[in-house]
């Protein structure tokens, strides 16, 4: 028994299609409790007022957003490497997820910075750094949808996500050269003694918690969506054939 | 290697190898910022360099589905793929046959537009050092978008979305590097990153482009 048996699209789809409703239920009893938590049962920051709950939203979104590239360019080395198709479709399902939480970090971070520094919009190097990371995403799913041949795009675009990947790091630390921002340093970490305080971490960890169950589970619905699609056009290909 | 240099880069100069047209571009887009931003020669000779680095940009990413496009379609290119030559040197000779007739000649032509822009007659040694040393890369970065775009119908406007994300990090230093010189600031990090950047997409997208032209040509 071992993870690549899961590279059998039958096999893929009969365990994945057991798993999404428990990932899809505990996402939204989390993103529900974490956002109601943080929203009506937390006080508001003393110098932020309540914009400070923008961070239950904008911060997972953010989190998910730089971490779906990454489980892109993952799945496109098995893809390269190991010749499975679930796992190119699973690169390509998360594609327009990692858009979409982008979008939601910009969004919800020009709402945030509207009032607290004044304006919607500064170019800062997180601020930059994500706009780039937003056309990268824009690139990988054009590239995606120009190319007719299943596996041709697969291969193109896994390499345009590993170059990709170096040029996206690349351009993190030169915006960060270019130009010393107005946001602040990483709200968690690991490593550090005293996060953000308590009363507004433990919401942030649920909410989080539920943003990475949500991916997980649109990720799976995304690629079973894929590996169908790509059943139909076989069983039509057959057909006229 | 050097006969499929020397053929591209006469198919590039002969009529409709647009040779003149990044040129001309780069004219244009230079010319007409002033009527953009107004004519106050204080603030364009503040903004030439970004100016001009945009501008050389702009003009490279015109000419870049010329690299591939024409060889594709008439067959030029799976007779070159089955070669003696290695894949990888053909992409290199193309890249460096693109910079020859487009990044040269911009880097060229830079001091002179930068006349238009109100630059003090320093400042053009970092422009065209600062170009010099950064269109190496665009052509290498936009051999490898044109590799990946070469077989698509509507692989132009793609090829932009594409490419233009992975030119941020050439642009960012090279501009500084010509602020920073034009300022008469300390160069040595935009530089040696600027230059770390040229180096080493010359040594390894080669083999990315090869690799994505292998897979357009299956």
């Amino acid at each position: 028994m071992s993870l690549w048996e899961y590279a059998n699209p039958v096999k893929f789809l009969s365990f994945s299609g057991k798993i999404v409703p428990w990932f899809a239920a505990s996402a939204a009893f989390f993103i529900a409790v974490g956002l109601y938590w943080g929203y009506f049962l937390t006080p508001d920051d003393y110098k932020q007022g309540s914009t400070v709950k923008i961070i239950y939203l904008h911060v997972p979104a953010a989190l998910i957003a730089i971490n779906a590239w990454f489980m892109m360019l993952v799945a496109s080395l098995i893809w390269l490497i190991r010749r499975h198709h679930v796992s190119a479709l699973a690169a390509k399902a998360a594609a327009p997820i990692g858009i979409v939480m982008t979008l939601i970090t910009l969004i919800t971070g020009a709402l945030w910075g509207q009032p607290m520094w004044g304006t919607w919009w500064a170019w800062d190097p997180r601020l930059t750094s994500f706009l780039i990371l937003f056309l990268f995403y824009l690139g990988y799913v054009g590239l995606w949808a120009a190319i007719d041949n299943p596996d041709t795009a697969a291969d193109l675009t896994s390499v345009l996500c590993m170059v990709g990947s170096v040029f996206a790091v690349m351009s993190r630390y030169a915006v960060l050269f270019w130009n010393q921002g107005l946001h602040q340093g990483a709200s968690l970490s690991l490593d550090k003694e005293k996060n953000v305080a308590d009363v507004f971490y433990q919401p942030l960890l649920m909410s989080i918690t539920g943003f990475v169950l949500l991916f997980v589970a649109l990720v799976l619905i995304g690629t079973r969506t894929e590996i169908r699609i790509r059943r139909a056009s076989a069983l039509l290909a057959r057909e006229r054939g | 290697m050097s006969a499929l240099l020397l053929r591209d880069m006469r198919l590039a100069m002969r009529a409709g190898g647009g040779f003149g047209l990044s040129l001309a571009f780069f004219l244009i887009v230079v010319v007409l910022v002033p009527f953009g931003v107004g004519p106050e020669m204080g603030l364009l000779s503040k903004i030439a360099p970004g100016i001009l680095w945009v501008g050389a940009l702009l003009a490279c990413l015109l000419s870049l589905d010329r690299i591939f496009a024409l060889d594709f379609e008439d067959g030029t290119l799976d007779l070159l793929a089955t070669a003696p030559l290695p894949l990888e040197a053909v992409v290199s000779v193309k890249s460096l046959a693109h910079w020859i007739t487009t990044g040269l000649p911009l880097v060229l032509v830079a001091p002179v537009l930068g006349v238009l822009l109100g630059l003090q007659s320093d400042a053009f040694y970092w422009i065209v050092l600062s170009l010099l040393l950064g269109t190496p890369a665009l052509s290498v970065i936009g051999t490898f978008g044109a590799a990946l775009t070469v077989g698509l119908k509507r692989g132009g406007l793609l090829l932009s979305l594409l490419v233009l994300p992975l030119y941020v990090p050439t642009l960012i230093f090279g501009a500084e590097l010509a602020r920073r010189g034009i300022a008469g600031m300390d160069v040595g990090t935009p530089m040696s990153l600027l230059l770390g950047i040229t180096f080493a997409s010359i040594a390894l997208l080669p083999f990315a482009s090869a690799a994505v032209l292998k897979i357009n040509l299956r």
